[in-house]
């Protein structure tokens, strides 16, 4: 932007001061991270004893070896995989087709259809009928339950249905000069112009599966079904109110607060890993498309 | 005028039967182009269908499944055959001291969250835009995006084990001054902090995206003649930076309030246990107590009913205040 030198003095400490307060927030924002990791690489014996400030007192990897030992952390992370990829192609095929329907001029009753997708945002039956409607549908405890009850979301579809009605109509001129149909119209000029807002949406929903804890952990009772998440909390918080259980993980190589740390470290990477992905497309995307620096 | 008042009758009735034959052609007028537009459009509902059948299932049916919140529910019975009970379950929640508390700590515990967390984002966006180096920006940008992306589920175990009675850094910190450990958790004094601390510390930095975005929007020439004016980057914050994103503020401001029942329960439950309950439990995990943990549906589903009527009612408000608001800030 400006030049620096056109800066008074006062404004330059004001520059000054600015960075060192964000400066500060970030790596207050950054520090509970490297707690958890420094926590993760240290032995049991100094984590119980709070010698763990910054970074791993007495380093070892023992933590680790405990937890990628155990199968249900396996079969956890493995479930949790299943329920984000197959969930978020689940949301796709749901969501594209019905918003490119929904974005049509031509669409006989849009106004009503659009409301009916708008409504669910603004009122929602709750927890109980929602829950009782799962169990209804024979849904409980059942991977297709978890994939195909959360696959459609009103914001994802209003979202999508935008970026599609802001696509000038003379791009389909050409494909419709061809002969080309509804969905070959979609497949050819709107999937192909719409790349980053279904990545964006795609990404929403990589997120919230595997992110999404509250609804598997009442769905599912049946321990080879849960994702990392529900898994995580069983260890970490509902464990931790057990300090006998809490003690039995106790060692002098590696304990309660240790383990836990390596479980939220492992599952943290994954995030990380698509982190560069999802900025991109958070701030390109639709994040009202100005996050311009 | 007295030529056409001659015949009334005779008027009328004419033009009664061209009205009859009009609309009875428009009547079939339309079927005919609903039946061509179906033919020719057909692709377009084979796309819409299955969105719709999904909503109908899996959001309208229990829509339809809230009335036991008027009903004594049987499992057996189900949702249908179960009896009318009319108001009870309302009157059984607004005697109930439980549900009152959940109701009272919702409102306190938005209500932090407003006052405390509403104004960072819009700090930190300020700030971000004051800062000219840009490689230092994007990266502290990289890093207070981050905790939006991780689960409630990781961000309660950091949170329970900072501030563990054993070996949690606040108590090790707490050590450093000679101050005896806490065990915050169980404190119910310290659970509305925590969490609300929490919820900022999560959300902020993704939150003042909205604001950067506003702030990107504003004239680069109102900067440069302040410039020539000689105003100072403090002034230039007050006079041109905050009064050009006011409107996004207030439109925040007011959506953040439609949605006050909307406390992140998820987080509460990861957080709480019974000697925090008197200030942390909100009415989603009364209802989640009550209902799912408790098999007390049809009660829970009142207190869920109760929440969804005030909600929408806010979120309209909301809504109505937002559209007149921006409408008329448009100028």
């Amino acid at each position: 932007m400006a030049n620096m030198n056109l800066y008074s003095r006062g404004d330059r400490l004001f520059v000054i001061v600015n960075m060192a307060l964000i400066g500060l927030f970030t790596i207050s924002t950054l520090y509970p991270f490297i707690y958890i990791a420094s926590l993760s690489l240290s032995t049991g014996f100094e984590a119980r004893a709070g010698n763990v400030v910054l970074t791993p007192v007495g380093f070892t990897l023992e933590a680790y070896k405990q937890v990628l030992s155990e199968p249900e952390f396996w079969t956890s992370y493995r479930n949790t995989f299943i329920y984000t990829i197959g969930g978020t192609l689940m949301s796709l095929l749901f969501i594209i087709p019905g918003a490119y329907a929904l974005s049509r001029p031509q669409l006989y009753g849009r106004r009503f259809w659009n409301l009916m997708v708008a409504f669910t945002m603004w009122f929602n039956a709750g927890l109980i009928p929602f829950f009782l409607n799962m169990r209804d549908l024979g849904l409980l405890d059942s991977y297709f339950g978890i994939i195909i009850g959360f696959a459609v979301n009103g914001f994802n579809i209003i979202l999508l249905r935008n970026f599609f009605e802001a696509i000038p109509q003379s791009f389909e001129e050409a494909a419709r000069m061809d002969g080309a149909n509804e969905f070959q119209v979609l497949w050819k000029v709107y999937i192909p112009l719409s790349k980053p807002a279904i990545a964006t949406v795609a990404l929403f929903c990589i997120v919230a599966r595997w992110n999404g804890f509250f609804w598997a952990m009442v769905l599912l009772q049946d321990k080879d079904k849960i994702p990392l998440q529900v898994y995580l909390r069983q260890v970490i918080v509902a464990l931790s109110d057990d300090e006998e259980f809490a003690n039995t993980l106790m060692s002098s190589a590696y304990s309660f607060e240790t383990v836990s740390a390596a479980i939220i470290v492992c599952s943290i990477i994954p995030i990380l890993i698509i982190y560069p992905f999802l900025q991109k497309y958070f701030s390109k995307g639709i994040l009202l498309g100005g996050v311009k620096e | 005028m007295s030529e056409t008042s001659d015949i009334p009758g005779q008027r009328t009735e004419t033009i009664v039967i061209e009205a009859r034959e009009a609309q009875r052609d428009r009547r079939t007028g339309r079927v005919q182009r609903i039946g061509d537009h179906l033919k020719r459009e057909w692709q377009l509902y084979v796309m819409l269908l299955p969105t719709i059948i999904w909503l109908v299932i899996f959001l309208y049916k229990p829509m339809y499944g809230l009335q036991i919140a008027f009903k004594d529910y049987s499992l057996f019975r189900g949702v249908a055959g179960s009896a009318w009970i009319g108001l009870e379950h309302f009157d059984t929640l607004f005697n109930n001291d439980q549900f009152l508390r959940a109701l009272r700590n919702t409102v306190i515990i938005s209500f932090y969250g407003l006052i405390f967390g509403f104004p960072v984002p819009i700090i930190l966006a300020v700030m971000f835009n004051e800062v000219l180096h840009q490689k230092f920006k994007k990266t502290a940008q990289t890093i207070v995006y981050l905790p939006h992306f991780i689960s409630s589920v990781i961000i309660a175990g950091i949170v329970i084990t900072a501030f563990s009675p054993s070996a949690g850094i606040v108590n090790t910190m707490l050590g450093w001054f000679g101050m005896d450990p806490v065990y915050f958790l169980t404190k119910p004094e310290w659970f509305r902090p925590i969490f609300v601390g929490t919820g900022i510390w999560q959300e902020a930095g993704f939150q003042s995206i909205v604001y950067l975005a506003a702030i990107a929007g504003i004239s680069p020439t109102l900067y440069e003649s302040a410039v020539v004016d000689g105003a100072s980057r403090w002034q230039m914050i007050w006079k041109i930076t905050l009064p050009s994103i006011l409107p996004t503020i207030i439109i925040m401001l007011i959506i953040r309030i439609g949605n006050m029942l909307e406390v992140s329960f998820e987080m509460i439950i990861l957080l709480y246990q019974p000697a925090t309950y008197e200030t942390a439990d909100v009415v989603n995990t009364f209802i989640y107590r009550q209902g799912i943990q408790g098999g007390q549906y049809d009660l829970a589903a009142a207190a869920g009913l109760f929440n969804a009527v005030v909600a929408f009612a806010l979120v309209m408000t909301a809504n109505t205040i937002s559209k007149r608001y921006s409408r008329t800030s448009l100028w």
